[in-house]
């Protein structure tokens, strides 16, 4: 059985867990919710490092907790690695054995990440002979998260990783984590309260709220739900997975393909065919009854309303169908009112501007 | 003049045996003391500061009592044969033990603390087994409070005199140790023969305290 099955009943001082979960076992799962919510309770849980009574914990086919059986596998005989907040790098080795502590104790038959394969993966090959206390903090979490790498884990389980990190380091490190998104077929949970970090990695997303899980699915249904608050707000967006179709050399264009339509950005440097995620905010997309010949918004396409929800007292945030995948726009009642929007009706949705994830 | 110089090495015997037994007892009991959610911690806590308050002549009366013929301790090795350990070497190790305890727990349980969950954590994430994190992470983070608890422990013992004279007495050979032998010259007049024994101590001690100092500026520049 593949996946990740969970169920964790647990109390933390005032803080109550009550969970009960499904997850692919493969790609990045992302744990958003807001601080408090228990993101970080079940990662521990899932790690041993918390022992919820009564437990349950499956991770593709191999039980690690089941209280009813009696079993409850310490954390150090679990195949998993773990990437805290905080580094938590050893103080007291040299970053090179810092990155060898793990990689040491596991038997050599079950090495699947080779020692320079983490290394060069992280960029942290030329920092082997420092001491921990010499890095920065981008630095530091790369170390570490090498070091969970070449455990070999069947789950990675990272907490926060870019929390402690300023802007600069974050950034650092983000494409680091995509490529081990690509290059490797470890499945991974990542707690984030960042949805702009949950946008861009995750593959399949739960969202947690007071230690429950509020809901969970596929990244690119789940983030659009009208009844949860990711769908709300000036943060609000979609995430839309598109394909190069082609270049406009004359106006330095690339075109996006996507399965409702085309986005037309700035020139980008990748083939034909090469994939990108692309995110639309809520807040800047508008709807129109005809399409607009006089405008300088390129990136227009039929839509069909789907649903509207109240996002404030004066807006409404509706999602649209553009040829099966969905968009969300932010209107005013006012507009809303004016234009007659209702479910079913087919509009014009202009985007005026989107980002490019990667 | 002629300095005996047998109390000296009595000395560092019975500090080296204190602070060996005291580093291995202590380990534990500081583990013990820095990790548990017990309540019993505060008791044990407040029963290993003892000898910090108590006056030496209090303890040591109460552990000639417990390491004589009849007492708790000595009524037990008597029945093993080993006869009661008051006016012993034995007795004076054990009531040195107990005397220096807290000089030896103390820094050790406060390296403990000051290591925190983090790195082992992280440590049991990298599949270490709880020996392995005790001796690959906490062990090694923790080498100055070692060290600090060693000196303090070794210095203290040597310079022990209350509860030494209150259980050992003053056997040439088996108890009389350094101080005891200072205060024996002084007693009787033989102000040289003090001053030697004095001043070699205070210079010892000077000397422990300044390496100690030293090699502590050594290890925190080099981040343990």
């Amino acid at each position: 059985m593949t996946g990740i099955q969970g169920r964790f009943r647990i109390r933390l001082g005032d803080f109550k867990l009550d969970v009960d979960f499904q997850l692919p076992g493969i790609g990045i799962t992302a744990l958003f919710g807001p601080s408090g919510a228990g993101k970080t309770a079940v990662l521990r849980c899932i790690a041993g490092l918390e022992r919820a009574p009564g437990a349950y914990l499956e991770v593709n086919g191999e039980r690690w907790h089941d209280d009813a059986a009696g079993l409850f596998l310490p954390t150090h005989r679990r195949a998993l690695g773990y990437v805290f907040q905080e580094a938590n790098l050893f103080p007291h080795l040299s970053v090179r054995r810092n990155l060898e502590y793990g990689w040491k104790r596991i038997p050599i038959s079950d090495r699947q990440v080779a020692f320079d394969q983490a290394t060069e993966l992280l960029g942290v090959a030329r920092l082997l002979d420092r001491s921990p206390a010499r890095l920065s903090g981008g630095e530091r979490q790369r170390v570490a998260i090498a070091r969970a790498l070449l455990t070999s884990p069947r789950l990675l389980l990272m907490d926060e990783p870019l929390a402690a990190l300023d802007r600069g380091s974050k950034a650092e490190i983000l494409p680091y984590l995509e490529r081990m998104h690509e290059e490797l077929s470890i499945p991974m949970l990542y707690v984030s309260h960042v949805p702009e970090e949950v946008a861009r990695l995750a593959d399949h997303m739960v969202l947690l709220e007071q230690g429950k899980v509020r809901a969970a699915g596929p990244l690119f249904d789940t983030i659009n739900r009208l009844d949860l608050p990711l769908a709300h707000g000036d943060d609000a967006m979609t995430v839309i997975q598109a394909a190069v179709a082609g270049h406009d050399e004359q106006f330095r264009l690339t075109h996006l393909d996507f399965a409702g339509g085309r986005f037309f950005v700035a020139r980008q440097p990748w083939p034909p065919g090469h994939p990108i995620r692309v995110r639309v905010h809520a807040r800047d997309v508008s709807l129109t009854l005809r399409h607009q010949e006089h405008t300088s918004i390129l990136n227009i396409f039929p839509v069909t309303i789907e649903e509207l929800s109240e996002d404030n007292p004066s807006q409404l945030m509706v999602r649209v169908s553009a040829g099966g995948t969905p968009l969300l726009a932010r209107v005013t009642r006012k507009s809303a009112a004016a234009l007659g929007l209702r479910p079913g009706l087919t509009v014009y949705a202009q985007v005026k501007s989107v980002a490019l994830m990667e | 003049m002629t300095v005996d110089l047998a109390p000296v090495w009595l000395s560092l015997q019975l500090a080296t045996a204190t602070t060996v037994i005291l580093l291995v007892l202590g380990t534990p009991l500081a583990w013990w003391l820095a990790r548990s959610a017990s309540w019993l911690t505060g008791p044990i806590a407040a029963v290993v500061a003892l000898p910090l308050v108590l006056p030496p002549t209090v303890l040591g009366f109460y552990l000639l009592v417990a390491l004589g013929p009849h007492g708790v301790i000595g009524g037990v090795t008597s029945s093993l044969g080993w006869g009661a350990l008051a006016f012993t070497f034995p007795g004076l190790v054990i009531g040195s033990v107990i005397y220096s305890l807290p000089f030896v727990v103390r820094p050790i349980q406060d390296a403990f603390q000051a290591i925190g969950q983090g790195p082992l954590e992280a440590a049991a994430t990298l599949r270490a087994s709880r020996w392995d994190r005790f001796f690959s992470v906490t062990l090694p983070l923790s080498r100055r409070g070692y060290l600090t608890a060693a000196t303090l422990g070794f210095a203290h013992t040597m310079g022990e005199f209350g509860v030494v004279l209150m259980i050992g007495g003053n056997i040439p050979g088996a108890t009389r140790v350094l101080s005891i032998a200072i205060y024996d010259h002084v007693e009787a007049l033989e102000y040289s023969q003090a001053h030697l024994l004095a001043g070699g101590m205070l210079l010892f001690s000077f000397m422990v305290l300044l390496g100690l100092h030293i090699i502590n500026k050594r290890l925190e520049r080099i981040g343990a």
